[in-house]
């Protein structure tokens, strides 16, 4: 096995590659796909799917146990955001109910090296992001809804991203097993 | 930042371009990588241009296919390249015994056939890198046993 080490700042590379194959993804997409409706769809799930692993990858390299409420969760995604995006967002927001609340990134290094063109404002380019909190959550029994609040690509001071709580999720149990 | 993300990424263009082949051509046998290997040519032309803007010119060809089985494969695929062959007359063969997206995988044969779709990428990354150097090439990609794979560089000289 050879060496790993380079004179590069691996932190940095990382990341920049992460920013540079998801932009050239979407640009892929948007000339295959054309409706940007379709597009964000096609982030969310894409996103959803990446969700679904890393929670498990989470879970291994934290060993973190249960959550006891929605601000738990929070705060673990808080943390997800840290270890795999290198950005910590604060939670803020909270609905009065408890069941809603926002991750506001002050810099989000997926959109760091992107500009949006005027004919595509109505994509929402961090559309994964939300598609990863709902596949994570998922694998661990919580039914929510994210989407994007607000977006510094179109011109906000920030990234706002809502996540909702819908349900929680019962193990089905097949038939005969219980 | 975690390399977790690049792999989970990377994976999902795949499906992303493997599906929607099923879509467009269902009875096609051989599949077409081609939007693959192109989001790695983009990715490899921009990102060797951020890693080398301090670095002094390259010697030779020589000189930068060192470089990209060194300093720039450490800095995406987390190892060197293990063995560097040439012919010096434009044909390069880089080694790589535990290619980063094979090493998930089965090391038997029996996902072999599928071994193309998580190469393609790498040998964008590779043509385009070269590209920005000035380097026009041809790069295909050997894998015969999982998770070794040999990158075939063959420069254009027009």
């Amino acid at each position: 096995m050879s060496r790993a080490s380079t004179r590069f700042d691996t932190k940095k590379v990382n990341s920049e590659l992460v920013t540079l194959t998801y932009g050239s993804l979407v640009a892929q997409m948007i000339k295959d796909i054309e409706n940007p409706d379709d597009v964000n769809k096609q982030l969310e799930r894409l996103g959803y799917n990446m969700g679904i692993r890393l929670v498990e990858d989470f879970l291994a390299k934290t060993s973190s146990g249960r959550c006891l409420d929605l601000k738990d969760t929070a705060d673990k995604i808080q943390s997800a955001f840290r270890m795999y995006l290198g950005v910590q967002p604060n939670v803020a927001n909270w609905s009065p109910a408890g069941d809603e609340f926002s991750f506001i990134l002050d810099s989000n290094p997926l959109t760091d090296l992107v500009e949006l063109p005027e004919d595509l404002k109505s994509l929402r380019y961090c559309n994964i992001i939300c598609g990863a909190i709902r596949g994570a959550l998922e694998m661990v029994q919580l039914d929510i809804q994210s989407w994007i609040v607000q977006d510094q690509l179109k011109g906000d001071s920030n990234t706002e991203i809502r996540v909702k709580f819908i349900r929680k999720l019962e193990d089905a149990i097949p038939v005969g097993e219980e | 930042m975690d390399d977790t993300l690049f792999e989970f990424l990377h994976s999902e263009v795949v499906n992303y371009v493997v599906e929607g082949n099923n879509i467009l051509n269902k009875d096609n046998k051989d599949e077409d990588l081609s939007n693959l290997e192109y989001i790695g040519f983009s990715v490899g032309y921009k990102i060797i241009e951020r890693l080398t803007r301090e670095m002094a010119r390259f010697k030779d060809e020589l000189d930068m296919m060192k470089f990209v089985c060194t300093d720039f494969w450490s800095a995406i695929y987390k190892k060197q390249i293990d063995n560097l062959r040439t012919n010096h007359q434009g044909v390069y063969v880089l080694q790589d015994n535990g290619f980063k997206f094979l090493t998930k995988m089965s090391n038997g044969k029996q996902y072999l056939e599928l071994a193309p779709r998580y190469v393609a990428f790498t040998c964008g990354i590779i043509r385009g890198s070269l590209a920005n150097l000035g380097v026009n090439c041809l790069v295909t990609a050997e894998v015969q046993n999982m998770p070794a794979c040999k990158f075939h560089i063959q420069v254009q000289r027009t």
